[in-house]
């Protein structure tokens, strides 16, 4: 695996060289907004990453919160085995269906449906037990990165666009910002709480916060907003190279996520393998314990 | 090309934000690494 990350480091330069210039040579220019509409390509992909890595903690958080009660596991996988397949079922039905905005197409509501179970298991197979909290501070930490460029580089987008920095009410930018704020407010009670409870509770705020993904997503087809309706599956109509160009975009920002996302999972582990060491060490002083069987002591490293 | 001065300085405050953010990682990590070191040396 050591091998394996300056690989990949490689890999996702060159990616992110590709994409940038694929932004800024190959893409056409837009009609109406000429050049300053490229900021479509960090702005809309960071958006979908932001999106995905709070959808990873909201998985982590409701696991972890279950983990110690069979009950209630088990109530949650069936939960999601048959929502999974309900949902699926329900999109296809006319009265559902009806429902669905305009230009939104059902198949693509139906594979949205089928990620939540699909998810759901493969967060729970790949991080057992405490790994599941490890996950969901990372994703956390690392979506809020990811959504603080949105909320930077939306308005210097709107600005020349508009004419506007900001536009006060708009529900998609408000919910926007609720949500960077509900995950700032999730780190803080992480870094400056010392309780015995506080990844339960941080994995309840999670769960909670994670509700406004979805507003915040289809606010634009919901309600009147400022902000434009979407290009992809919205009815709207993009240049075949343009959404190349944002695809290409979105695959280069996933790899770079995925390699930040790993290294703040290993600093995470690393933090609480010294903790752990901390305690044990405490506990030798009490004539608790034998220091062979403490962590740092049975690495080698 | 005042517009394009936006989308420049999207591009730039994008890579701004995520090295800022690597840089945080890179220290703690050291801070980490220097602490464990120093813990072994004490046992």
């Amino acid at each position: 695996m050591k091998r394996l990350f300056p690989i990949l480091s490689i890999l996702t330069a060159i990616f992110l060289a590709y994409g940038l210039y694929q932004a800024l040579w190959v893409a056409p220019a837009d009609a109406l907004q000429g050049d300053v509409y490229r900021i479509i390509y960090y702005h809309v992909p960071s958006a979908w990453t932001a999106f995905l890595l709070f959808f990873i903690n909201f998985m982590a958080s409701i696991q972890y919160l279950v983990r110690e009660k069979p009950g209630a596991r088990s109530a949650l996988k069936w939960i999601m085995i048959v929502g999974g397949i309900l949902g699926v079922i329900a999109v296809y039905l006319p009265p559902i269906k009806g429902m669905i905005p305009a230009g939104m197409q059902p198949s693509a509501v139906a594979t949205t449906v089928l990620m939540v179970p699909a998810f759901y298991f493969v967060v729970g197979w790949l991080f057992p037990g405490e790994k599941l909290d490890v996950l969901a501070v990372t994703t956390a930490e690392v979506g809020v990165v990811f959504c603080t460029i949105v909320l930077v580089t939306g308005p210097i987008w709107a600005r020349p666009v508009w004419g506007i920095w900001w536009a006060p009410g708009d529900i998609r930018l408000t919910s926007t910002l609720v949500l960077w704020l509900i995950y700032v407010s999730y780190l803080v009670l992480r870094r400056f709480s010392n309780s015995a409870q506080t990844q339960m509770l941080a994995a309840t705020l999670a769960v909670f916060g994670a509700l406004d993904v979805p507003l915040v997503y289809l606010s634009i087809w919901f309600f009147r907003t400022q902000h434009p309706q979407p290009v992809i599956g919205g009815g709207g109509s993009m240049d075949p190279r343009m959404l190349h160009t944002l695809l290409i975009s979105w695959m280069a920002f996933l790899c770079f996520c995925f390699l930040v996302c790993w290294s703040r999972f290993r600093l995470e582990l690393l933090k609480r393998e010294l903790e752990e060491a901390h305690a044990m060490e405490s506990l030798v002083g009490a004539g608790g314990a034998s220091k062979a069987s403490m962590p740092l002591g049975r690495s080698s490293r | 090309m005042n517009a394009l001065k936006f989308m420049i300085a999207a591009y730039v405050a994008t890579w701004v934000i995520h090295g800022g953010y690597l840089v945080t990682l890179v220290s703690r990590y050291s801070r980490l690494r220097r602490e464990m070191k120093e813990f072994r040396k004490n046992q």
